[in-house]
């Protein structure tokens, strides 16, 4: 139920509007875009791969702001131990990556 | 599978005990194994511990020679890359090469189905051919049967092959010690996933094809660097890497560990593996080769390779550690692992 | 790969270990369960235990629409497949899975035309090749796949394809979860949620697991990055006393789910009242059968379905596996009588399945590492 993977949509099919060529590192295939009838993707767009249908777009401005707030994990808290080192812990409590 | 020095013997019994056989134990997998170990060895080779490898070496009046045997059954008899023929000849090639032998001579027979187009087989007998110039070896005869319609998938081919062993080469896998580097030739998954695609029935299209070739110029540059600390050496084919590994992990009661950043992989591969569900250790290669190479040799040996035409994506993949015996264990660049294990049977695209 | 690598980045992965880490109280004992068996392949296959802290414990849901298939709905689809003119097709998860006459492959084995296939339509363009055939398609899986098989069947209907029919297992996500939390051994703290059904479900389904139960859910994604995230705001939600259902998943995750797909299920199928999960007994409302208006496409209507029940051997724990009562080792055929050559249980069979994960990957792993975390 749950193996579905990212791909590009590469090439619509004039003739077929419910189809299309979909790329995932070099390999192609043609995917169902039916359960994406109400918002239907364009070449370009990435989409949901699931048993050759297309599930969902994906949106790069989420996983963008997903990889953002990830990398942020760790600088805060570098950024607070940095602060604690200015305060009146021992002297040895520095900055610690 | 062949023991590694041939005697004549007694048969011992056997402990296989699967009511018919199905196709997993074709496969190259566990069931394959548990087919050999336990009906053909004890019959054929008798009580002999000694592990089986790739060839088998024989005594001719006092000569030490090498020999192999292979049959190939393939879906499509044509592929991206190549045919049945070529990997007939390159498969025993390869065999020979893996342990240390040169290739000098291969006979072939064909069991072909009635009603073959002849120039389908001609292209065939052509392909091997030329796979056996390019690889330097004589055809030196041959033997072909017919039998009706439906009786074989178009064509079998099986070819028998004698090499002669190169000097300062000496595998045993019984040598294998904790530190050892495991060495790949190369990008692993070519030729299965290409068979996979060429077949049809998933639909997917690739700018991929088989990687069939002799890997003996291969052997041949790294024995000659580093030939003293080969440990041993083996072509992973159906099963792929993952069983080679594992075959070695149990014949030499060690743990092999293994690098996930190091193993190469081309996109494409990786892509239909990802959208299939499929592990690339797991899928056949028909030009690649591992090698265990002791860690005073393994630098030499890489170079060795990486210099050679064909060789440059050679890369350690791993080394051999005491724990856990018997299994593999390979590792990601974070720290989280797990054990790569023999499949079953083939491979097969999952949804889930 | 898009959309992959980024999500397997070693470095942010440590890091948000972490930052796990930073957030567990050292005196608490967690039990997340992840629903889908994707999940639990995914922590598998990414060894995602060896970075988590020991505290943390990931129990494995049911979310596997293999291993909760009765085995006599197996040999249903495959006395199918005896009709000299039907063509069997599946997905490859079907193919190993073990009737009381042997699984699809040892069917294939014995001369019946079954064959693997990727997609319903593919199974579809099948029936179009094979005019004289009729193709019969062996239909599984949660929310994620019952949209697919809808939209093939309609697609069915409106070119006039009738040699084709679909043969029904598809089960719902939210019954299984309610059988979990009314299972009087089950003690969790919080979910993982099955991302990918939720692309077509969405969010809101889950409300009452948070309201009713008071439980935390994050609806996560498959890589190892977006299941440590997942832990992460599960972490800070149960520091927090809250419990609210949080979409890890964004990129994918709709919080309305997929309008069409619910629409095209909605037209093919209706709830079965009732229907055997293996494992977990009749639970109502929890499968979807196909309705009247598609009864040409219905294998089960085409066709006369044995419909004989199976029950499982009475030493296999297949039942308390899948609730996450007990570990896989701690069922008493594993790694015996029970292993994935010879499965009793689909548990063992499938790729997802906890005692073929924990079997494939885990229990040999049985060796002091330099790679578990510091304690």
């Amino acid at each position: 139920m749950c193996l579905a993977i990212p791909g590009k949509i590469v090439e619509l099919f004039p003739g077929v509007p419910h189809l299309a060529s979909v790329e995932v590192a070099g390999v192609r295939r043609k995917v169902d875009l039916g359960l994406l009838q109400d918002d239907p993707p364009t070449s370009g767009d990435w989409v949901l791969i699931h048993v050759g249908f297309a599930m969902s777009k994906i949106s790069e401005q989420d996983a963008l702001e997903q990889m953002q707030t990830l990398m942020i994990l760790g600088e805060n808290e570098q950024a607070m131990q940095e602060v604690r080192g200015y305060g009146l812990d021992d002297a040895d409590d520095h900055n610690v990556s | 599978m062949k023991p590694e020095t041939a005697t004549a013997s007694t048969p011992a019994k056997v402990h296989f005990h699967e009511p018919q056989i199905e196709m997993a134990h074709g496969a190259g997998g566990i069931a394959s194994r548990r087919l050999i170990e336990g009906l053909f060895a004890p019959l054929l080779l008798g009580s002999a511990n000694e592990p089986l490898g790739d060839s088998a070496a024989l005594e001719v009046a006092g000569v030490r020679v090498a020999i192999t045997t292979d049959c190939f059954v393939v879906k499509p008899l044509c592929f991206p890359g190549g045919s049945i023929g070529e990997l007939a000849i390159n498969g025993t090639v390869n065999d020979l090469a893996v342990s240390g032998a040169r290739p000098e001579a291969i006979v072939a027979t064909f069991v072909l189905e009635a009603g073959l187009p002849t120039e389908v087989l001609e292209a065939e007998v052509r392909a091997m051919g030329q796979a056996a110039r390019q690889a330097g070896v004589t055809i030196a005869g041959g033997d072909t049967k017919v039998v009706e319609h439906g009786k074989a998938d178009r064509m079998y081919i099986t070819t028998t092959g004698v090499g002669s062993f190169l000097s300062g080469v000496h595998i045993r896998p019984r040598s294998i010690r904790p530190g050892d580097k495991v060495i790949l030739s190369g990008p692993i998954g070519d030729h299965g996933i290409t068979i996979l695609l060429a077949r049809g029935e998933l639909d997917l299209e690739a700018n991929l094809s088989s990687d069939t070739r002799s890997v003996f110029p291969l052997v041949e540059a790294m024995t000659h660097a580093a030939g003293a600390g080969i440990r041993w050496m083996r072509d992973p084919t159906r099963g792929g890497v993952a069983t080679a590994l594992n075959e070695l992990a149990r014949d030499c009661g060690r743990g092999v560990h293994l690098n996930e950043d190091k193993i190469p992989v081309r996109d494409s591969v990786r892509g239909a593996c990802e959208l299939l569900g499929l592990d690339p250790l797991h899928i056949a290669n028909e030009g690649q080769f591992l090698a265990v190479v002791s860690p005073e040799y393994s630098d030499m040996a890489l170079n060795a390779l990486c210099q050679s035409d064909g060789g440059e994506d050679a890369v350690i993949i791993g080394e051999v550690h005491e724990q856990p015996a018997g299994s593999v264990l390979i590792t990601t660049g974070y720290g989280g692992s797990r054990i790569i294990d023999m499949l079953v049977g083939d491979p097969l695209p999952r949804i889930c | 790969m898009r959309f992959v690598d980024e999500f397997r980045d070693p470095g942010v992965i440590t890091r948000t270990a972490d930052e796990i880490r930073r957030l567990v109280d050292p005196n608490r004992h967690y039990r997340l369960m992840e629903v889908c068996g994707g999940h639990t392949h995914a922590i598998y296959r990414f060894g995602l235990k060896d970075i988590l802290p020991p505290n943390i414990e990931l129990i494995h849901g049911p979310g596997c629409p293999v291993c909760v298939l009765p085995m006599g709905r197996i040999d249903d689809g495959l006395s199918l497949a005896h009709h000299p003119d039907v063509i069997f097709t599946a997905f490859g998860d079907m193919m190993r899975v073990p009737g009381t006459q042997g699984s699809p492959l040892e069917h294939k084995a014995r001369g019946m035309d079954v064959r693997i296939v990727y997609s319903p339509s593919d199974a579809l363009k099948l029936a179009k090749t094979n005019p004289d055939k009729h193709v019969m398609f062996f239909a599984i899986g949660f929310e994620t796949t019952a949209p697919s098989s809808a939209l093939t069947l309609m697609r069915a209907k409106a070119e006039g394809i009738r040699n084709f029919s679909l043969f029904c297992n598809h089960v719902t996500i939210i019954p299984a979860i309610r059988a979990i939390l009314d299972s009087p051994d089950m003690r969790l703290d919080a979910f993982i949620g099955p991302g990918h059904v939720s692309t077509v479900i969405g969010c809101r389904p889950y409300e009452w697991i948070v309201k009713d139960e008071r439980k935390p859910i994050v609806i996560s994604g498959f890589e190892p990055l977006d299941m440590l995230q997942s832990i992460v705001m599960l972490l800070r939600q149960l520091k927090s006393g809250k419990a609210k259902v949080e979409n890890q998943y964004r990129r994918v995750v709709p919080w309305e789910g997929n309008r069409a797909a619910l629409r095209a299920m909605a037209e093919v199928f209706q709830l079965r009242p009732y229907f055997e999960w293996r494992g977990l007994g009749f639970i109502s409302q929890s499968a979807l059968r196909i309705r009247d208006t598609y009864a040409e496409w219905d294998s089960e209507q085409r066709f006369n379905v044995p419909g004989v029940r199976v029950t499982d051997p009475k030493a296999a724990q297949c039942g308390e596996v899948l609730k996450g009562v007990l570990k896989p080792a701690q069922c008493k055929l594993f790694g015996r009588e029970c292993i994935p050559e010879h499965p009793v249980g689909a548990l063992m069979v499938s790729s997802e399945g906890s005692c073929a994960a924990y079997y494939n990957y885990e229990h040999r792993k049985a060796i002091t590492t330099s790679l578990a975390w510091p304690a």
